[in-house]
């Protein structure tokens, strides 16, 4: 597959990201171990990396969901701290969906302009159609309760309600987790289309070769904590580091 | 232990600082309210009238022995609405709300539900504990007066009833007007809404506090309702030693 379109250079929706030494230890494991990474307004970056290399706590930093043992992250120039203004610009799609199941899909969709009260009760049954439309959920999906739903269905929802905080920052983890290869393909084509479509700085967390140079401008691998390549997918394919080709390579072809 | 208690007394300054937006959370109270109601009703109907029997029939063949049958109806009465109907309804409370309570919020915190309102901006504490807080402080109170009457009137039952013990129906409520003051019953009354915030803070803190699957789910609720359970008997008695010089 060849490199998607290259950034647009005027792309003004997003926020840039820069991070500076970062480190992160659980107890006697550092899980992090210095992390310097820029990533540009509007770019759809993925981090790739095999199982366990720490690429979710990296995500859950950058949206100041866990501050780091050393380091700093700067969205837009500013530190991301728990009670920063930029948490109302930054949206997540968790790996599990973040759905609340104790709420109807509109409800959660709906749910951030509702409690914020951000618009008026019709024009949020408004978006919020708009929206399940957007990540094409049929009309009836909105009346569901999240654990009536797929697991393919319940990550569009997670990105519908994403979308409704207007982000100039969207964080994916692991968005083709638990998918098949079929609504992987699709979710995987929803994360590029947005980001053209709205400008988002878009971060996507995976192990999914397939998705990460399917969707990536840039693409970084993380392994033993730290970034061990960065570049272009059609660059890092031709990278020759060890680490990399073999988690490139690793398949289920019998020996 | 100490850096819980500080962290379960963070949760409480939080979800107090929170009450001025309850009335946007309205909803959200009544719905804790109605599963409140709806799972401990029947439960503390049945626990109240057999505590008012059970005290009728120890006490009231030890008092009728001693030709004292008329003052049954005020040792049931100050009984229940001081001590036995606030601790209960607390132990029910904790048994049956706690554990349901740290289990929702511990799996909302295991599947980041949490950390999904968080990325949203909503103050989780406001959002997802004070309703409960609210709720609970409401609803153990009002238990506690439904479980006053329901014992009273089973105390009355058993003491009327009993061959034994053959107080009348007018004799054991003649003797409860006379002993149990409205004191009294606010006394239990301060006690339950003491105990309420207490299982409500423990409670949703053990959920928020939620680590790993399932299993992090179970351990959490067997916190809740242990912890619950045994710092609502260290309240009792701090609050009894308190309110002691009150009575006279």
């Amino acid at each position: 597959m060849n490199d998607p379109e290259p950034l647009q250079s005027q792309a003004t929706g997003g926020l840039p990201i820069s991070v500076r030494g970062l480190h992160m230890r659980f107890g006697a494991q550092d899980v992090l171990r210095g992390i310097d990474l820029d990533i540009q307004a509007g770019e759809l970056f993925v981090l790739m990396g095999p199982s366990g290399s720490g690429k979710s706590v990296f995500l859950r930093q950058l949206i100041g969901l866990e501050q780091p043992t050393d380091g700093e992250v700067l969205v837009d120039g500013q530190a991301v701290t728990d009670e920063t203004r930029h948490r109302a610009r930054m949206a997540m799609v968790f790996q599990s969906g973040g759905l609340l199941n104790s709420l109807t899909v509109a409800e959660n969709v709906g749910l951030y302009l509702r409690e914020h009260r951000l618009r008026p009760p019709a024009e949020i049954t408004r978006i919020v159609s708009e929206k399940l439309r957007l990540v094409q959920l049929p009309d009836d999906t909105g009346e569901k309760y999240p654990p009536e739903l797929s697991g393919g269905m319940r990550k569009r929802v997670a990105i519908a309600r994403a979308l409704t905080m207007d982000p100039q920052l969207v964080l994916f983890d692991e968005p083709t987790s638990e998918l098949d290869p079929l609504v992987a393909l699709t979710v995987g084509r929803e994360i590029l289309r947005l980001n053209r479509q709205t400008q988002a700085t878009t971060v996507v967390v995976t192990h999914d070769r397939d998705l990460a140079f399917g969707i990536a401008h840039r693409v970084a691998f993380l392994a033993e904590g730290r970034i061990q390549a960065l570049g272009t997918p059609s660059e890092m394919r031709a990278n020759p580091l060890p680490l990399l080709q073999q988690f490139l390579a690793a398949d289920f072809t019998p020996q | 232990m100490f850096r819980e208690l500080g962290q379960m007394l963070l949760l409480l300054g939080n979800t107090v600082r929170g009450i001025p937006l309850a009335f946007r959370r309205r909803r959200a109270v009544g719905e804790q309210l109605y599963e409140i109601g709806n799972a401990s009703l029947f439960m503390a109907c049945m626990l109240s009238f057999f505590i008012g029997g059970v005290l009728a029939l120890q006490g009231g063949a030890v008092l009728v022995h001693r030709g004292l049958g008329s003052q049954v109806g005020g040792l049931v009465g100050l009984s229940m609405c001081k001590e036995l109907a606030p601790v209960m309804m607390a132990i029910l409370i904790a048994g049956r709300i706690g554990s349901a309570m740290a289990a929702e919020l511990g799996s909302m915190q295991a599947y980041q539900e949490v950390d999904a309102l968080r990325t949203m901006n909503i103050h989780p504490i406001r959002y997802l504990v004070l309703p409960r807080l609210i709720a609970i402080a409401i609803a153990l109170p009002a238990l506690v007066i439904f479980s006053n009457i329901v014992g009273w009137l089973g105390g009355a039952f058993i003491a009327s009833f009993n061959p034994d013990i053959a107080v009348p129906y007018a004799t054991f409520m003649a003797s409860l007007k006379d002993m149990v003051r409205m004191r009294d019953i606010l006394h239990g009354l301060l006690k339950s809404f003491v105990f309420a915030i207490a299982i409500g803070t423990i409670s949703c803190h053990h959920g928020l506090q939620t680590r790993g699957g399932p299993r992090g789910v179970g351990r959490s609720v067997t916190k809740a309702v242990t912890n619950s359970i045994v710092l609502v008997l260290l309240l009792d008695y701090i609050l009894t030693r308190i309110l002691l010089p009150f009575d006279a």
